[in-house]
């Protein structure tokens, strides 16, 4: 038996319209798992469900921040052996221009929602015994920072935190919980303008390895954690950065 | 979008050059204190105070304060 395999395990993904969430839904499906995908954007999210490999999968398209989309998420759900929650916010941002809503809707999106989901799929008991909860944070918050990313920092770090408890209270049955810190990842959300095209170049040269990383090889970290391969690994924070936190 | 409210708010995301320094004709990019952290604080002002959201490649040409205001302008319109 592969101990990487995902066969026979059921999958939650949120953010799986694009970038990592889409990836990480493609390569479950294409190690075994039946997916849960889930997004606010219905035709993205109706675009991956046709990416994705095997049968029996669902599509869900929510938006988590609200209550009610959330309550209808968790009514919806089978039992799950696994939850990676992606969907997430970023946008460059300086501290002294940041207002209470721009802190509130990063949160909201990048803590709040994974907390929430937790804890909801923990109360209606939606979670098998040795399911594993991958949290995709990032190296902004807990390995380094960036400028204009203060309140993602935090929401980010907030999730490293979040998970080491959660891994303590779930131990007993064997349900595991990890983070994943990437380094910059070359997605949509990277290649909407959002940072100058020559920051982008220069900042790919500060990377030992030379570039961003792929979705796909988020992806392959999230198949390794949720696989039998890492039934002895939970806390920790699987760190995915082509090196450059070392310098 | 009055030019003396537009040179306020630039020169707000400034700490170590006096308010007053700043003109229409005040080539910012040469100011000792210039950096990145300047650069994303103005894009950021003028999304919140404009509503127009620059994206950093639009605003690499510009050099005085004057090119960026008539930037900015010209997408209001």
């Amino acid at each position: 038996m592969n101990p990487f395999s995902l066969t026979g395990k059921t999958i939650l993904v949120t953010g799986a319209s694009s970038g990592i969430g889409r990836a990480t839904a493609i390569s479950c499906s294409q190690m075994g798992a039946t997916l849960i995908i889930t997004a606010r954007n219905e035709p993205r999210l109706s675009e991956t469900f046709r990416m994705l490999e095997g049968q029996h999968h669902v599509q869900i398209c929510a938006d988590l921040i609200f209550q009610d989309e959330l309550d209808t998420l968790i009514e919806q759900l089978p039992k799950l052996d696994g939850i990676v929650n992606v969907a997430g916010i970023a946008k460059p941002l300086v501290l002294s221009l940041t207002d209470k809503e721009d802190v509130n809707e990063i949160l909201q999106i990048n803590m709040l929602v994974p907390i929430h989901l937790t804890r909801l799929v923990l109360q209606n008991k939606k979670l098998n015994k040795g399911a594993s909860l991958i949290y995709i944070s990032s190296i902004n918050g807990n390995n380094c920072a960036y400028i204009g990313s203060s309140v993602y920092a935090a929401s980010k770090s907030a999730l490293n935190g979040f998970m080491k408890a959660v891994a303590l209270e779930l131990a007993p049955r064997g349900i595991r919980a990890n983070c994943i810190n990437p380094g910059m990842i070359d997605t949509d959300l990277l290649n909407s303008g959002s940072i100058g095209q020559e920051e982008l170049e220069k900042d790919r040269m500060k990377y030992p390895l030379k570039r961003y990383g792929k979705p796909e090889e988020v992806a392959n970290a999230v198949v390794y954690l949720l696989s039998d391969a890492t039934k002895w690994m939970t806390g920790s924070s699987l760190l995915l950065d082509g090196g450059y936190t070392l310098q | 979008m009055e030019t003396t409210e537009f040179i306020n708010n630039f020169a707000s995301q400034f700490d170590d050059t006096d308010a007053s320094e700043f003109t229409l004709e005040t080539r910012f990019r040469e100011l000792d204190e210039w950096s990145s952290l300047n650069a994303l604080a103005i894009l950021n002002m003028i999304g919140k105070k404009y509503s127009v959201f620059l994206k950093p490649d639009e605003m690499k040409p510009v050099q005085t304060v004057r090119e960026l205001y008539d930037l900015v302008q010209s997408k209001i319109k």
